[in-house]
């Protein structure tokens, strides 16, 4: 059965909220229905002679294909190695295609294709195949990149949202926001100016270093991408059907996405980010954990945000720090600027 | 239901009475014509919408009213007497010096 | 001094909430309207209604502009785009507001050249650097952002800009309080006075509410210290027996407001007799107008409007009590199940400040923080 009623599909339908949710759990779920794809994480977790594999599959449509702190080249590498090492994997290769618009400078596409290599190599994972396809002008933005990951499960990882329980700690990997602020900015219709770059990088070395330390200490890890950690705080809470609590004091962002973010009234925690992910870890592992991850060069400003409760479930809750608090929500659309 | 935030003048641009401003951090160019009567310097706090700032900040004002805050609780009677509990009529209007 | 975190110091805050359980009385109830859908965004977003004594409501007010904005003026702004080949924009908050035939996201996902600006100016900049196309700007918005669309018009007719449109929604603050005010189930003890519209038009125009209506009026900032202020201002007053205009936000707000920005304002715009609101009706003399002699730049008197048909609202949609502060949301039987943020049958669902989304966001469960 099938319960996707919407009309069309809109850009809602994309951009990580409610509707997406509603989009997969309605229509692609229940029609591509196994257990590999019903598990529903960032990666699909497979049995294969014995070795546990996991493979994630993401496409990357970003406009402009440029921007400070990453590309899209660089992107589709990260973005894919990321899935693989938030699902406790060690990536072991990764296939792209390639849907290009006639008319895009070879230029632009040579400096893309050596960006993926250099990143790929940078984290010692082969492109091991491609695909290309040209379509009219017009019809797509530059270029799009789909890419296919494959990785070896780490072998004390044992990442499942029934493992969480009440008095786990939330752990966050460093400032949220700075990619899709970052993009928001590149894309000058705001015609705002920042230092900002985007955080596109790999995670793997921070979840490497997680799972070493604590092995099935580590319960859930989702790469905070689309709809920000608002939303995959939220997936969390359903999936696990538990409460989230989290300490907005602690919550890491720098001052410059939270400048932007007051002027353009959107909220930090809706904002996506592509090299920073959220971990859910047992209560009393949580400080190794935190000292494990800001090791790790790059996740020195890691810091642990909150904390699992048992009510009110599947909700997630911001505390004020004045014995107030309130609901965070996914996203609903996307984040669009707001002057009332 | 006007989402307005404080920024800080760093620039005054010559042409068009523009002036870029900094929001912790983030630079956007921002009208200065409503401000045409009581003028803005470079330093000053101005409170921004929809890219025109609205009024300037008064540091004088925001420090009394922190002065305020902070007495709550300890002695409220005595303090709100004394202070009469409104600042802020005709006759103080905000346009301090900003620091 | 940053002008923002220091108003949002935990300290402060609790000190804040025990001066204002002080000063309730405990033996009556207090009914106190946020008249600012920016308010009501900023209690939710911050919990202070957790923090207030339970005989003390915030009732959510009119003053969010894309949420008393009815669909026939979304749908005439669309058509005129449409029928006319103008590049339309507006801002954000605009984007997914419902017309009959759908907001201008979705217009823009069907095709339409439908822009988002941060800015009037940036929409006239669109139209600088589009000299063989027409941009319209759908301009909406309270006092605070009327006199930005004035200057921006006056800047238009300066640089000899010719294909810059405006659809004016522009609206004001003090008739639909007056219209609440009149209503005969009103039960609003107070008000909570809107900042940031108080920076164009000052405060002197509130004080018929505390002087011909009885109801004290704190205008107000938009930080947690400085809600918190307000509310703890009001009690003051109730137990002092007074009841007049105060002004909590001096550090922004010159009780004067904003002459000059009043100036561009008048120049440009004038009263329309009456304008529609969401769920409260037309009310006479509430919206604005651009002027004869800047009619080269207003869509409505440039462009025709082809026959446009609006869908009839959903009459089990009760904003207007909601409005008026009759009806809680939760008690609409629409809210939460028809009428979501994602799926909005009424305005106040639309906007993140609309008093049903925040309840529908924030408030839908119980917090025990």
């Amino acid at each position: 059965m099938t319960d996707f009623r919407d009309e069309t599909i809109q850009l809602a339908h994309g951009s990580g909220g409610r509707a997406t949710r509603r989009l997969i759990e309605g229509l692609f779920a229940p029609l591509l229905s196994n257990p590999a794809l019903d598990a529903m994480g960032d990666a699909a977790s497979l049995e294969v002679d014995r070795s546990r594999l996991a493979m994630t599959t993401d496409c990357f449509v970003v406009n402009p294909l440029s921007f400070p702190g990453g590309c899209i080249g660089s992107l589709a590498i990260h973005g894919t190695v990321n899935d693989l090492a938030v699902s406790g994997a060690e990536p072991v290769a990764i296939t792209a295609g390639f849907v290009l618009e006639a008319g895009l400078a070879s230029s632009v596409l040579r400096a893309q294709i050596e960006a993926m290599a250099g990143v790929a190599r940078a984290i010692g994972v082969p492109v091991v195949a491609g695909d290309t396809k040209v379509v009219e002008h017009g019809k797509a933005d530059g270029m799009y990149i789909c890419t296919t990951g494959l990785g070896r499960v780490h072998e004390r990882a044992d990442l499942d949202p029934a493992r969480v329980r009440p008095g786990d700690r939330v752990l966050v990997s460093g400032p949220i926001g700075d990619h899709g602020i970052t993009i928001l900015v590149a894309r000058s219709e705001i015609d705002l100016e920042t230092d900002l770059a985007s955080d596109s990088r790999s995670v793997l070395a921070m979840t490497r270093a997680l799972l070493d330390a604590l092995g099935p200490g580590v319960k859930w890890m989702r790469d905070a991408t689309r709809g920000g950690v608002a939303t995959v705080l939220n997936e969390l809470a359903d999936a696990a059907g538990v409460g989230v609590a989290i300490d907005e004091p602690e919550i890491p962002v720098r001052d410059e996405v939270r400048g932007a973010c007051e002027l353009l009234g959107l909220d930090p925690l809706h904002v996506a980010n592509e090299g920073q992910f959220v971990a859910v870890v047992s209560g009393e592992d949580a400080d190794h954990a935190l000292e494990s991850v800001r090791s790790v060069p790059g996740g020195e400003q890691a810091r642990l945000i909150g904390e699992i409760t048992e009510a009110p479930a599947r909700t997630v809750l911001g505390r004020s720090g004045y014995g107030s608090a309130r609901v965070i929500d996914v996203l609903i659309g996307d984040p669009l600027p707001r002057i009332c | 239901m006007c989402l307005a935030i404080p920024g800080q003048i760093r620039e005054l641009l010559p042409d068009d009475e523009m002036a870029v401003v900094d929001v912790m951090g983030v630079r956007r160019k921002i009208s200065m014509q409503m401000l045409v009567d009581e003028p803005a310097t470079e330093g000053d706090w101005v409170l921004i919408h929809v890219g025109f700032a609205m009024s300037k900040i008064s540091d004088e004002d925001a420090r009394e009213q922190l002065r305020v805050l902070e007495a709550m609780g300890d002695d409220a009677d005595a303090q709100a007497e004394a202070r009469g509990y409104a600042f802020g009529h005709a006759e103080d209007e905000s346009g301090g010096p900003a620091s | 001094m940053k002008y923002v975190d220091e108003f949002r110091n935990a300290e402060l805050i609790k000190r804040t909430a025990e001066e204002i359980r002080r000063l309730a009385d405990p033996d009556r109830r207090y009914r106190i309207m946020e008249i600012c859908g920016g308010h009501t965004h900023a209690i939710f977003r911050f919990g202070l209604h957790q923090l207030l004594p339970k005989n003390i409501d915030l009732v959510h007010g009119p003053g969010c502009p894309v949420c008393v904005l009815p669909s026939a003026r979304v749908d005439e702004g669309l058509e005129i785009a449409r029928g006319n080949d103008l590049i339309f924009t507006a801002f954000g908050d605009m984007m997914r507001v419902p017309g009959s035939h759908g907001s201008p996201l979705e217009a823009k996902a069907r095709g339409a050249e439908v822009r988002m600006v941060y800015s009037p100016l940036d929409a006239l900049k669109l139209a600088q650097d589009n000299p063989d196309r027409r941009v319209m700007f759908f301009a909406i918005g309270f006092e605070t952002t009327t006199p930005s669309t004035a200057l921006t018009i006056l800047r238009a007719r300066e640089r000899g800009v010719s294909n810059f449109l405006v659809h004016c929604n522009h609206i004001m603050v003090p008739p639909p309080i007056r219209a609440i005010l009149d209503m005969p189930d009103m039960t609003l003890d107070a008000f909570i006075g809107p900042g940031h519209v108080s920076t164009v038009i000052g405060c002197e125009p509130y004080r018929f509410i505390a002087e011909a209506y009885g109801k004290p009026v704190v205008v107000s900032g938009f930080e947690p210290t400085d809600l918190m202020q307000s509310i703890a201002m009001i009690l003051r007053q109730f137990r002092d027996g007074r009841c007049e205009v105060e002004n909590q936000y001096a550090r922004a707000l010159p009780w004067d407001g904003n002459p000059a920005a009043r100036r561009a304002m008048e120049t440009v715009f004038e009263p329309r007799e009456s304008f529609e609101w969401r769920g409260l009706g037309f009310i006479p003399g509430s919206g604005y107008r651009i002027r004869e002699e800047f009619a080269a730049f207003d869509a409505e008197a440039v462009c025709e409007a082809p026959g446009v048909t609006t869908l009839p609202s959903d009459p089990r949609a009760r904003c207007g009590d909601v409005l008026k502060g009759a009806l809680k949301p939760s008690e609409c039987e629409l809210f939460g199940t028809e009428c979501t943020p994602e799926t909005p049958v009424g305005a106040l669902m639309v906007s993140s400040e609309g008093a049903c989304a925040a309840q529908f966001k924030y408030a839908h469960v119980t917090i025990s923080a």
